[in-house]
């Protein structure tokens, strides 16, 4: 065991401060720590993306993030995008088009998603592919979760900017900024 | 998978990181974006009593151009590189190869220091560099010294670097003429099977000046100055393309892995440099 | 309101039964971050377990010291196999009938293998234990090769040695050497080898189905927790098969089954991964008995990929006979199969090589015969049904390459050899050569509409186009039609000859009607993502008129659902399907009852109409299901009891036998051994349709799970044992890039013996995905003389087949 350390972080917009080892993977800090248990773990070698949040305004796997390294990150889950009464329209166009069905890989994939459409709001089915490709499914074989995204990015630049902020998708454009 | 434990430090300035890679010696390890590191500690293949965290070093970030070069600080990440503009006009063939490195997730956070200064054959910037000619800056207690990429690797994870340096900087030349970064891997986040990368000027219809370096063909990148001699000169025929490529088969010296054999991967490097060649050609 | 005043159609829609693409009731919670799987379960004073693994394939152990691992603090206890002797839990019985080592008992057989469970107070704890535990090997000679197995004087279970020499019989009958676990058979061998002796043509094949991983992206796990002040012991885990491990953990245990709970909660993939009792699961349940606290056991992605649950690894060999004109006469298969240190195979009782006697295909052959033999090999344990019913990917894969080998022997196409000797729509039901009565099918219909959806002759010329420009030197690519046509055997299965443990593999639907006319209803399944609580709703909304969106179905929880034998082998929607429909009848004839009683008439002169009974010949005088749940609480009826409820155990009559036809298009770099498909079409004749969109998604997923398979995914070992494909760097699992978009398609050929006419379709897209993209790729290399190469196809072995046709020269 080694000497614990003052973090500090924002997870979904609270901000949060404990005393960690620093070899405490960023993954278990929110599943275990924080009882954030949406990003999940899948491969533990950075290859399946099922641990993706968003650290200041990057998509990255928290599998491969110590607590140390992210201290003082602002962080956003699938909890922070939205909930029962806020769904984006990821969330939304997920189930409709039939993106999931273990659900495992589900949190990281729309976390993941999210980021892609911020920076490539109308993106191809191949950018979508080759976007996404640092998320595993086992379940789906992609072709839903192609056109779950493509579905909600049409949605979200059809309702454009008077359409809906989610909490979440607000504070990462602000994080990328 | 869980790492052994070790002490944190994130040093703001390169004299702290140099003090404590002189403190701790070789139980200290500096780390970027990690992506390399953390596996392999988690895997417990690493042991790193003292992990230096460069992320709020300042000076190692940032792209900057001067008229004849373009430094990358070694906190520059594949993902900043596909996103600079001024360098996917002065230097398309970065953007080309960062493209296929890993995922969109490890390009956020794998950076260019942390790619050639681990030695990991399997990388793709040491090639890359190596073909562009670039210099790394190294900065270690006794100063700051420039190596050429060209010299830097001497095998599997062992480099020009001291373990008390620090790589701070990549300086390439602007480059001339047409370019491609070609790779043949197995699937997304794998490394090369066989990965080729040239630059080649054309002038009136022929080659004036051609620079190839090869990935995971050996245990380190390979730059084969007899393969681009090979088609100076020429107007890149198939007998000059074979030149290049029979030379840069003499220069590698891949081994057996999952991947396959090494009579694959020699068949693979051929065909890849010659459609790197054909390709950079056209774009010459 | 007057239910009247919508029309039928109207009514039929509100319920969202059978047929309606129905949106997935699961969806809520996992898109939101909210699902609960066995890693999101925390309890108060949790403590957590791990494994210290060997590094060696085969090994004696000397001596084990955790001393130094008990220093570290937080760590509260090392068990090693002496710990669990004292308790008979040393060892447990495997699905197979052999035992297994729950911790390395004297040595060790292959690498991974459990050898000590440490036991922190956090994960921290317990991955600075295992370092510390310090192990003494001796090496001894490693087999990695069946067939060398079968030949060496190296013995690697001298439990299964009797102290004179002899070989004590096995679980299956006598065993030919120390290393052999059964031989089994099916069919008639003497007339088999007859009638390929005599034959106008015979096509001979040698073909291994390499040993891979069902990977789902969730590894297995569990927390066990022993309230020793009730004397109740909890077990959450990521279970298959939730009722057969309670059973299982109270036979080893010795606590009585009603003091065992069972909780499958949300589970992330199964595919056959999480259907047999690992040695997480009873270290746990020590652990937690001995400290009193709940204990976590987690799988890494190493430990899962190289302990628990590998698939295939058989060794294949077949003679196929034939008349001139291509009819065939008799069939003949070997198999060598690798079961590792131990036999883990997940199969019924009786059926040690599973269903691989479903391998005369779709086929009409008159003769056939089939022998297996297990062999114990240094390499992990398990054998389970990766997204298929027991061993019938392999046997599929089997007949559709022999198919292809038999063309290539009677120069024929592919395609037209299959339609020669499809088993005709009127030879249903139909009793194959190796036993099984194949229920319905219309296997030329569904043939002739794949054909013409993919323009089959179209691709025929310009594969004779490219062949042609190949030959002139002006293209490097090769284009290949794989084609593929197959017969699932699901739903295992009949009681009377099938079990696990003894335990018949029926399954169990309990309904119970609220007053207010919403239901809830709990099976003896576990869905895995296959989207259960969608679709049994949709199941019993056609059966009892209530809409699907006041059907709760719940499952997982041995405490409430009634007994069953959980989901895979694509038995779900066959068995406990059937369970739910027959549930839901029984409710419906007491319905009936009330109904009748309340618009006063007969029993028998009310009918069901979508959502009500109805007088005969008076449709405007009738009482909705909703008015008749409520009159079941509040009314006194005479004759009647109270309330609406139901159970059913449904014993199916036979299995289900869903079938299909994939045509993939791939083209070929010879020179760098890269695919790339091109195009898919998968035809799916999975009986009555409950959900489309469901269905389609599990074809999209199994298909892309036959991708991985046939083009890289494989547990691949080195001649020391050591695995050399253990976690995902090498482990091939397809990205979105790598996998193509699909064509689906279907016709409906209704079971005749279930209930809703309904077969299963999750696994049908793997059983029939995989000879479609390996026949590809052979068919790709026919004309320049190719007959089989082993999979997985990926570059470097592709590359090889092209040298080896001389294509680089």
């Amino acid at each position: 065991m080694s000497k614990k350390m003052h973090i500090k972080l924002t997870v979904n917009g609270k901000p949060e401060e404990f005393l960690a080892e620093p070899r405490e993977l960023l993954i278990y800090t929110l599943r275990e720590r924080l009882n954030i248990t949406g990003p999940h773990i899948g491969c533990e070698t950075s290859h399946c993306g099922a641990c993706t949040v968003t650290l200041n305004g990057k998509s990255v796997k928290a599998c491969t993030m110590f607590v140390a390294q992210a201290d003082g990150a602002d962080v956003t889950t699938i909890e922070g995008i939205g909930g029962p009464d806020t769904l984006h329209p990821l969330q939304t166009a997920f189930k409709e088009h039939h993106g999931l069905q273990c659900g495992y890989c589900t949190p990281g994939m729309i976390t993941r998603a999210m980021k892609l459409l911020e920076e490539n709001p109308d993106p191809t089915e191949e950018e979508i592919r080759f976007g996404m490709a640092g998320n595993l499914c086992r379940c789906t074989g992609y072709q839903n979760i192609v056109k779950s995204i493509k579905a909600a990015a049409s949605e979200m630049n059809a309702a454009g900017s008077s359409g809906r902020e989610a909490a979440g998708s607000k504070k990462e454009v602000e994080a990328a900024e | 998978m869980i790492p052994a434990a070790f002490e944190y430090h994130r040093p703001k300035d390169l004299d702290g990181v140099l003090s404590l890679l002189t403190e701790h010696g070789d139980e200290a390890r500096v780390m970027a974006g990690g992506h390399s590191l953390i596996p392999m500690m988690k895997l417990r293949m690493a042991d790193v009593p003292h992990l230096i965290d460069l992320q709020d070093v300042a000076g190692l970030t940032g792209i900057s151009h001067s008229d004849n070069t373009i430094r990358l600080g070694a906190m520059v990440t594949q993902h900043d590189i596909i996103g600079d503009a001024k360098l996917a006009e002065r230097a398309p063939i970065l953007r080309e190869a960062a493209l296929q490195i890993a995922d969109p997730q490890v390009r956020y956070m794998g950076t260019v220091g942390g790619n050639v200064a681990n030695g990991d054959p399997g990388n793709d910037m040491p090639g890359l560099m190596q073909c562009l000619d670039a210099v790394f800056t190294l900065v270690g207690p006794e100063g700051t010294r420039d190596v050429p990429a060209r010299d830097f690797y001497e095998a599997a994870y062992m480099t020009a670097r001291e373990d008390d340096e620090v790589l701070t900087a990549v300086t390439i030349p602007v480059p001339r003429g047409g370019y491609a970064y070609e790779k043949q891997k197995r699937k997304i986040g794998d490394y090369a099977t066989a990965a080729a990368a040239v630059q080649i000027v054309k002038d009136g219809g022929t080659c004036t000046a051609a620079s190839i370096a090869m990935t995971n063909l050996s245990d380190t990148p390979v730059y084969s100055d007899a393969a681009g001699a090979a088609l100076i000169g020429t107007s890149l025929d198939d007998a000059a393309r074979a030149a290049a490529v029979a030379a840069m088969l003499g220069d590698i010296d891949p081994t057996e892995d999952n991947r396959g054999p090494v009579a694959f991967k020699i068949h693979v490097a051929g065909v890849i440099l010659n459609r790197a060649i054909e390709r950079a050609w056209a774009r010459a | 309101m007057k239910d009247d005043v919508e029309n039928r159609e109207d009514r039929v829609a509100n319920l969202k039964g059978l047929g309606c693409s129905r949106k997935r009731v699961e969806d809520a919670r996992f898109t939101q971050g909210k699902g609960n799987y066995v890693d999101d379960i925390k309890l108060d004073g949790m403590i957590f377990g791990d494994f210290v693994r060997s590094p060696y394939a085969h090994a004696r152990i000397k001596s084990i010291d955790a001393s130094a691992a008990l220093e570290v603090p937080g760590v509260l206890a090392v068990l090693t196999a002496k710990d669990l002797e004292p308790l008979g839990l040393h060892w447990m019985p495997t699905l197979a009938g052999d035992k297994q080592m729950v911790l390395a008992d004297g040595k060790v057989l292959f690498q991974g293998q459990e050898v000590a469970f440490v036991v922190a107070e956090d994960r921290y704890a317990a991955a600075d234990g295992i370092e510390l535990v310090e192990v003494d090997y001796e090496e001894l000679p490693v087999i990695v090769d069946p067939f060398e197995a079968l030949k060496s004087d190296v013995v690697l279970r001298e439990d299964l040695v009797a102290e004179d020499g002899s070989l004590p019989d096995g679980a299956h009958g006598p065993r030919k050497h120390a290393n052999h676990i059964f031989t089994w058979e099916a069919g008639d061998k003497d007339p088999t080898e007859e009638v390929i002796a005599n034959a106008e043509v015979v096509a001979e094949e040698s073909m291994y189905y390499h040993r891979t991983h069902p990977c789902p992206l969730e590894t297995c796990g569990c927390v066990a927790s022993m309230d020793k002040v009730n004397g109740k012991l909890t077990l959450w885990g990521t279970f298959q098969a939730p009722h057969a491990i309670r059973t299982v953990v109270s036979l080893i245990s010795g606590i009585e089954e009603h003091n065992i709970r069972v909780i499958s909660p949300d589970i992330g993939g199964g595919f056959g991964n999480k259907v047999g009792a690992y040695p997480g699961y009873v270290c746990s349940v020590v652990a937690s008995i001995v400290t009193g606290k709940p204990v976590k056991w987690i799988e890494d992605r190493m430990d899962n990929l190289m302990t628990t649950a590998f698939a295939r690894d058989y060794w294949m060999t077949g003679k196929i006979s034939a008349t001139k004109e291509g009819k065939i006469t008799g069939l003949h298969c070997h198999v060598t199969a690798d079961h590792g240190g131990f036999d883990a195979c997940a199969d019924p009782t009786k059926f040690p090589a599973g269903f691989m006697n479903i391998c005369t295909g779709s086929y009409d052959i008159p003769t056939a015969y089939l022998a297996v033999d297990g062999v114990y090999t240094n390499k992990a344990p398990g054998g389970v049904s990766y997204r298929c019913s027991f061993r019938v990917t392999e046997a599929v894969y089997f007949i559709e390459r022999m198919i292809e080998v038999l063309a290539i022997e009677l120069n024929m196409d592919a395609a037209e050899l299959r339609r020669v000797n499809f088993i005709r729509k009127e030879q249903f039901p139909y009793t194959a050569a190796l036993g099984w009565e194949y229920d319905s099918g219309d296997y030329h219909t569904a043939w002739e509409k794949a054909l013409k959806a993919v323009d089959y002759e179209g691709l025929r010329a310009e594969q004779a186009q490219r062949i042609a420009d190949f030959k002139a030197g002006k293209t490097r690519s090769l284009m290949g039609i794989g084609l593929s046509f197959f017969t699932e055997i699901v739903g295992a299965g009949p009681v009377k000859n099938c079990d696990i443990l003894g335990l018949g593999m029926f399954d169990s639907c309990e309904i119970r009607i609220h007053p207010t006319g919403s239901a809830i209803a709990r099976l003896g399944t576990i869905s895995q993502g296959q989207g259960h609580a969608t679709t049994f709703a949709q199941i019993l909304a056609s059966e009892i008129g209530l809409p699907a969106d006041s059907i709760t179905i719940e499952e997982g929880d041995t405490d409430t659902a009634p007994y069953g034998l959980g989901t895979y082998g694509s038995r779900s929607t066959p068995v406990a399907g059937a369970a739910t429909a027959m549930a839901g009848r029984k409710i419906r004839a007491k319905a009936q009852m009330i109904a009748a009683y309340l618009l006063e008439v007969h029993d028998n002169d009310v009918e069901f109409d979508v959502d009500r009974f109805v007088v005969k010949g008076a449709p405007e005088r009738f009482k909705t299901m909703k008015e008749i749940a409520f009159a079941a609480y509040n009314q006194a009826i005479p004759g009647i009891e109270p309330g609406l409820e139901a159970v059913s155990y449904y014993d199916p009559p036979n299995m289900t036998y869903p079938f299909g036809a994939y045509v993939c298009v791939m083209d070929i770099d010879v020179d760098t051994g890269v695919t790339d498909i091109r195009r898919f079409y998968a035809l799916d004749d999975c009986g009555t349709r409950i959900n489309p969109m469901i269905i389609e998604g599990q074809v999209h997923g199994g298909l892309t799970e036959a991708l991985a398979v046939a083009m890289g995914q494989e547990i691949a070992y080195d001649d020391m044992g050591n695995v050399k494909t253990g976690t995902l760097m090498d482990f091939f699992l397809p990205t979105a890039w790598e996998v193509p978009n699909y064509e689906t398609d279907y016709t409906v050929t209704p079971s005749p013996h279930h209930p809703i006419g309904a077969k299963g379709v999750g696994e049908s897209p793997h059983v029939g995905g995989v000879p479609a993209f390996s026949n590809a790729v052979h068919d790709a290399f026919r004309a320049f003389g190719l007959r089989h190469t082993n999979m997985p196809h990926d570059h470097w072995r592709i590359w090889r087949t092209a040298h080896e046709l001389g294509l680089h020269a």
